[in-house]
């Protein structure tokens, strides 16, 4: 069976005419299905959908650091804050700065490289489970320093958070709100969806070329073998900076776009369980595979929703009653899915083509 | 002028003097054995030249810049490729992607060159492949390019860190023990391989347990016992020397 799928995709895949036309139809369902959703299931589905794409873009940010370079970062939501919050600093009345997005998201990107940069030096000589803790420390810290900077000079109003942020807005046109187009009606959601899209897409383009490149075989190689990479005259130490530093903007630059989706931030927002989360994402999924690592971030925040709204009405009409909160089901499900994922697929939902060669390989051997 | 030249070279671990005053030259050209008893401080030395090591004490020349201090990829890219004692093949990555990564000295692409694709970036990427390839193909393992490195015989995988060592375009390539687990054809070929790639313009250090390997090869041999260098010379004078054979036999020859 699966031999036919391969041959089958093969065939597919290699017609140039036959995968142009997928594309188009691709585009064509991600264009009309935010329209889909909000005249079938609501407009709040829409939303679901922008946050799905945001996490998507962190997940690949993380991907860069973990599946690439092999360096497991426990405190990756860190970058997602800094982003957050440079873009809550720049633009809302906390100090009156208003700054237009062209202008802060490439300085959030900025500066969530330079704290990548600033975690990555200190820990270039370590590797596993000593990384994990101390990137796991340094994520905590950027939370506790945020939480705590309303004094003695009121920066992050602490644990109350940052209100009134701006949205993005092109021309004087606030993109949150609702906009006439050739008679379609568009609203806040929708437009940051296209966007969000927009960027997601050129993320996956930047990390395809990244991986399928000298810079990306290296982080490979380090992560494979990190003495016989520096044999080969690979500078270990700036290819690990570069990796936590571009997956940082990437982290970066989603962290500011969910600040002005979001128009509100506070620290509670990035803490370790969203690190881990992120972390799901990109195992779940198939380490150091983008599109695998795509497909985690959008299970992993479509299928929560979709519990959340049907696990109390199914209750009620099996059992006439909600005998177990959604939210501890989420969490249920979400250990078990984890624990299967691990003992069925250990290497991913959709791992690289290449690895699962290897792990099938493996596995007939034994 | 000496290619690789090593002046009184010590190593301590803690209290253990793994190296002791071991100095010798390496001319361009040549294929330079070392060889010893276990333990006589053969990897160690390899170590030291290579910059995983740093000396204790003592001068490491290459090419007429010093290596003392360098790091291992530094070392590399001042011309040393190496090959190591226990095979270390990037396992999950391909054949071929193992030899590309062996021109990253060489090559510039950077990350802003990746991601935007550039002319120069897609040029210097299929450049890469065709050496590459080359490469496989002068080690004769150009049939495997796609397969994954782990899945490689013994020997194959010996021929392919040889391979990944030459895209680097070394002057000097150092193999630890390439003949370790050979079977006798597999050394003969390996012998071939070696020979060949003197005749192409790179020397060779070889660190071998195989003596019959090392007598036949080598333009000279140096012998290493309890750290300290007791022989160099041309493998027949090496072979009599009374030294040697105390190191090797216990004991002088009736």
């Amino acid at each position: 069976m699966r031999e036919f799928m391969q041959s089958f995709l093969q065939k597919v895949t290699s017609n140039r005419r036959v995968l142009l036309l997928g594309y188009v139809l691709l585009f064509v369902a991600l264009a009309v299905l935010p329209f889909l959703l909000s005249n079938t299931v609501g407009r709040t589905w829409v939303r679901i959908l922008d946050f799905a794409l945001i996490y998507a873009m962190l997940a690949l940010g993380l991907n860069i650091v973990v599946g690439f370079a092999g360096l497991l970062d426990l405190g990756y939501i860190a970058f997602y804050a800094v982003g957050a919050y440079t873009w809550a600093l720049l633009a809302s009345p906390q100090f009156d700065l208003h700054l237009p997005f062209w202008a802060i998201l490439p300085i959030g990107a900025g500066m969530a490289a330079l704290f990548g940069v600033l975690l990555g030096a200190p820990t270039l000589r370590l590797r596993g489970d000593y990384l994990a803790i101390v990137t796991l420390g340094f994520g905590e810290i950027i939370r506790i320093f945020l939480n705590n900077l309303d004094r003695p000079i009121n920066v992050t109003n602490g644990p109350i958070g940052i209100n009134k942020i701006d949205p993005i807005s092109i021309g004087g046109a606030d993109l949150t709100r609702t906009h006439e187009w050739l008679g379609i009606s568009f609203s806040g959601v929708h437009i940051y969806y296209y966007l969000l899209l927009a960027l997601l897409i050129l993320t996956i383009v930047m990390c395809v070329r990244l991986e399928n490149s000298r810079i990306g075989r290296a982080w490979l190689a380090i992560r494979e073998d990190e003495l016989a990479a520096q044999a080969m005259g690979i500078n270990t130490r700036n290819i690990k900076l570069l990796a936590f530093a571009l997956g940082a903007s990437f982290g970066g630059i989603a962290g500011g776009l969910f600040a002005s989706l979001q128009g509100f931030v506070s620290p509670e927002s990035f803490g370790l369980l969203e690190s881990i989360m992120v972390l799901c994402m990109v195992v779940l999924g198939g380490m150091g595979h983008v599109y695998g690592v795509l497909l985690g971030a959008l299970l992993l925040t479509v299928l929560p929703e979709i519990l959340r709204s049907t696990a109390s009405p199914v209750q009620r009409a099996l059992f006439g009653d909600v005998y177990v909160d959604p939210e501890a089901l989420r969490m249920l499900l979400f250990g078990l899915a984890l624990i299967l994922v691990m003992l069925v697929r250990p290497s991913g939902l959709w791992p690289a083509p290449k690895r699962r060669v290897a792990l099938d390989q493996d596995s007939s051997r034994d | 002028m000496a290619l690789l030249e090593l002046q009184k070279i010590n190593k301590n671990f803690g209290g253990v003097q793994a190296l002791h005053n071991v100095s010798l030259t390496i001319e361009g050209g040549e294929i330079y054995g070392l060889i010893g008893p276990n333990g006589a401080g053969k990897t160690t030395l390899f170590n030291v030249i290579t910059g995983v090591y740093s000396p204790s004490s003592g001068g490491v020349e290459f090419n007429g810049e010093s290596l003392v201090g360098r790091k291992p990829h530094q070392v590399a890219i001042s011309g040393i490729a190496r090959t190591f004692q226990n095979i270390r093949l990037f396992q999950k990555m391909t054949v071929l992607e193992n030899v590309m990564i062996g021109t990253h000295a060489n090559t510039s692409t950077g990350p802003i060159g990746a991601i935007f694709n550039t002319k120069s970036a897609r040029s210097e990427e299929k450049l890469i492949r065709v050496q590459s390839r080359a490469w496989l193909d002068y080690v004769g393992i150009l049939s495997q390019a796609d397969n994954l490195a782990k899945n490689l015989s013994y020997g194959d995988q010996r021929r392919l860190e040889i391979a990944r060592a030459l895209a680097m375009k070394p002057k000097l390539l150092a193999l630890d023990e390439p003949a370790a687990g050979m079977n006798a054809t597999e050394t003969d070929e390996l012998k071939l391989l070696i020979r060949r790639i003197r005749s192409d313009g790179v020397s060779i250090l070889l660190i071998e347990h195989d003596v019959k390997l090392i007598m036949n090869l080598c333009d000279r041999v140096a012998v290493l016992d309890y750290g300290q260098k007791i022989a160099e010379d041309v493998p027949n004078l090496v072979r009599r020397d009374p030294n040697v054979i105390q190191a090797y036999l216990g004991g002088e020859l009736p």
